[in-house]
């Protein structure tokens, strides 16, 4: 257990200012500093108007009224770094929150047969809007024993082969598949290695482009490389708007070509990481609008907007035969990356 | 609407073909070679008519990708494929100063190679077959979209043709200079391989020294059989990252050839100068 403790997440949960039974004091991250000024002047007014019994009403209102400007403007230019500490946000919703909220009548099935359980990826049947699904559900867990339950939401080979195990019962039933993902990225151990990590997200991408079946993946908070794409390969790819999607962690880049982690925010830029830049690079298919402020100012209407979205998006891929599913799957994914075309050794055209 | 839509493909400075540069860590007159094993002083050429493997101690050194080919194919027998795909900087990817395109343009005139992989085909002992030999000195072998895209057309290559396939895995992972599109030739190249299953095609992974991240994680351990050079480091994620997150040592022979072999991950470890022998072999059993 020591050596979990020693994890970064940790010390992000240790810094979270105890929730006030007036449920009033928000968890602000560096960014939003500002309006934590505006907050504790509106309560203080409240406060004095309280005491005093004078009429502060007006004040209030402008200084609402300003919060909710400066929160807008906020988010509405977040730059990646502050898009990744967004998705890291200490109280976003994980994977379990949407199941909770979004799923009805869920049906847990657990470990993969072959090894264990692995409790950073949940897997079951469930409906969303009415329709049954196989949910995988990546999952960081919420407070600190879960955390170490769920390994901080990085998974090891058996939750891979477990959420393939679970879509295989998805294709034999005729189920479509809908998995959240939000990992830091597969669990870097030795046993991992040992029991072939590597092999499990090969092996899921192989078959997850040809169960016949409709596949939707969604980005709930961090797309951290391999770890996510092992459950990332379907029909329709979304991203939760301040989720990021990354081919290693910013820090991780940063170390590596920067040669600090301090870097980071220059790796997150560079990276392209966020999902208006994915959209636009066509890596996602779409993005989920997320509340004002993000994900953990409005759960449930976070909840309620995705289950919109899988429903809408379920309705349209349920008309394609499983023929014509799984040409356009290969066509979507074949369409991959951008590179150039050389004619005389020179390079031709846009890619 | 973003600054992507500004992305424009630099403009290659056209590269001299010419004979792949070997850079092996060699002693400054070139003549002579450490092994980096066990400390043998190697005369050049002996090495490199010894498949670059060291006489005294069996060491396998790196290959390069042509030199690679020669090894593996039968002579004059290879016909390079897609060597038109060539890489862009569709992230306008800077750091330090630097710039990706650059950076490609300096890796390119320094090996003479386009991208990270050769494609093509070839025979191997008289039998035909898809190649691609990943090059680890380009870039570190690092995969992204260019590189996804020779392997993936090579896949369907083989798929319309009924090759039997072989790919030479050789790479640091996916390239973070492009970022997820690097990530998303994972998929990619996953998805064609598993037409070319579908299709009864016959897929040889050939692993050599180093093969991690991304690679290994799609189609380096998708092979219908799966082969190791000896001592071939071959793993997901990172030595270091591993020993940083763990807080202990690794044990000895962690993530080489032999352990995979022993962990049941891989189907055999097969010395250098026997590949060729083996995979038309193999060939000869699977090929459709």
């Amino acid at each position: 257990m020591r050596v979990l403790l020693s994890y970064r997440f940790l010390a992000v949960e240790m810094r979270v200012p105890p929730a006030k039974s007036n449920g009033q004091t928000e968890y602000l991250l560096e960014f939003e500093k500002p309006l934590g000024r505006l907050n504790r002047q509106i309560g203080e007014l409240e406060a004095e108007q309280k005491r005093s019994g004078r009429d502060f009403n007006s004040q209030i209102r402008n200084l609402r009224s300003e919060y909710l400007s400066l929160l807008r403007g906020t988010y509405a230019n977040l730059t990646p770094w502050e898009t990744v500490q967004v998705a890291r946000h200490p109280r976003r919703p994980l994977g379990v929150d949407y199941l909770e909220r979004m799923v009805k009548d869920f049906v847990e099935l657990h470990g993969d047969r072959r090894f264990a359980d692995d409790r950073a990826i949940r897997t079951g049947f469930g409906r969303i809007s009415q329709q049954r699904f196989v949910v995988i559900a990546q999952h960081k867990g919420r407070e600190t024993k879960e955390k170490i339950e769920c390994n901080f939401g990085c998974a090891q080979p058996e939750g891979y082969r477990k959420a393939l195990r679970a879509m295989q019962l998805a294709q034999k039933f005729h189920l479509p598949i809908l998995t959240l993902i939000d990992t830091p990225g597969a669990y870097p151990g030795i046993g991992s290695e040992e029991r072939g990590v590597a092999e499990a997200i090969a092996v899921n991408l192989r078959e997850m482009s040809r169960l016949r079946t409709p596949i939707m993946c969604v980005v709930i908070g961090e797309g951290g490389s391999g770890g996510a794409l092992g459950i990332g390969v379907g029909d329709r790819i979304a991203m939760l708007e301040y989720a990021y999607y990354s081919v290693i962690s910013p820090e991780g880049c940063a170390a590596i070509l920067w040669k600090t982690g301090a870097k980071a925010q220059e790796a997150a830029e560079a990276m392209r990481i966020t999902s208006r830049y994915l959209k636009a690079l066509d890596v996602i298919d779409d993005i989920i609008s997320e509340p004002l402020g993000g994900a953990h100012r409005d759960v449930a209407e976070m909840a309620a907007t995705l289950e919109r979205y899988v429903g809408r998006t379920y309705r349209e891929l349920s008309r394609l035969t499983p023929e014509a599913l799984l040409e356009k799957r290969y066509a979507r994914w074949r369409r991959m990356g951008r590179h150039l075309k050389l004619q005389d050794g020179l390079p031709v055209g846009k890619p | 609407m973003t600054d992507l839509d500004a992305f424009t493909p630099w403009q290659y400075e056209p590269v001299p073909e010419g004979p792949p540069v070997r850079k092996k860590r060699e002693l400054p007159d070139g003549l002579w070679m450490l092994c980096g094993s066990c400390q043998a002083m190697l005369y050049r050429k002996t090495v490199t008519g010894n498949l670059e493997v060291c006489p005294e101690c069996q060491a396998h050194f790196r290959v390069g990708a042509r030199a690679r080919i020669g090894q593996l194919t039968d002579s004059e027998s290879f016909e390079e494929l897609f060597a038109d795909i060539a890489p862009g900087d569709p992230l306008s990817f800077t750091w330090l100063g630097q710039t990706y395109a650059e950076r490609l343009r300096k890796e390119q005139a320094k090996s003479g190679a386009i991208e990270a992989v050769i494609t093509g085909v070839a025979y191997i002992r008289a039998r035909r077959a898809a190649l691609a030999v990943m090059d680890g000195d380009f870039l570190m072998g690092s995969m992204a979209s260019a590189v996804g895209e020779k392997i993936t057309l090579l896949i369907e290559h083989a798929t319309a043709n009924k090759l039997p396939l072989v790919i030479v895995c050789m790479s640091g992972g996916a390239r973070m200079h492009e970022g997820a599109l690097s990530l998303m030739q994972m998929g990619k190249t996953s998805a064609a391989l598993a037409r070319y299953d579908e299709a009864g095609g016959f897929y040889i992974a050939l692993l050599a020294d180093p093969t991690t991240g991304g690679t290994t994680a799609s189609f380096a351990m998708l092979g219908d059989v799966i082969i190791a050079e000896p001592g071939a480091l071959i793993g997901f994620a990172g030595q270091r990252v591993i020993a940083n997150t763990i807080k202990t040592e690794l044990p000895e022979g962690f993530q080489r050839a032999e352990f995979l072999l022993a962990h049941g991950f891989i189907d055999r470890i097969v010395p250098r100068h026997e590949l060729r022998s083996e995979l038309a072999r193999l060939i000869d059993y699977c090929a459709p």
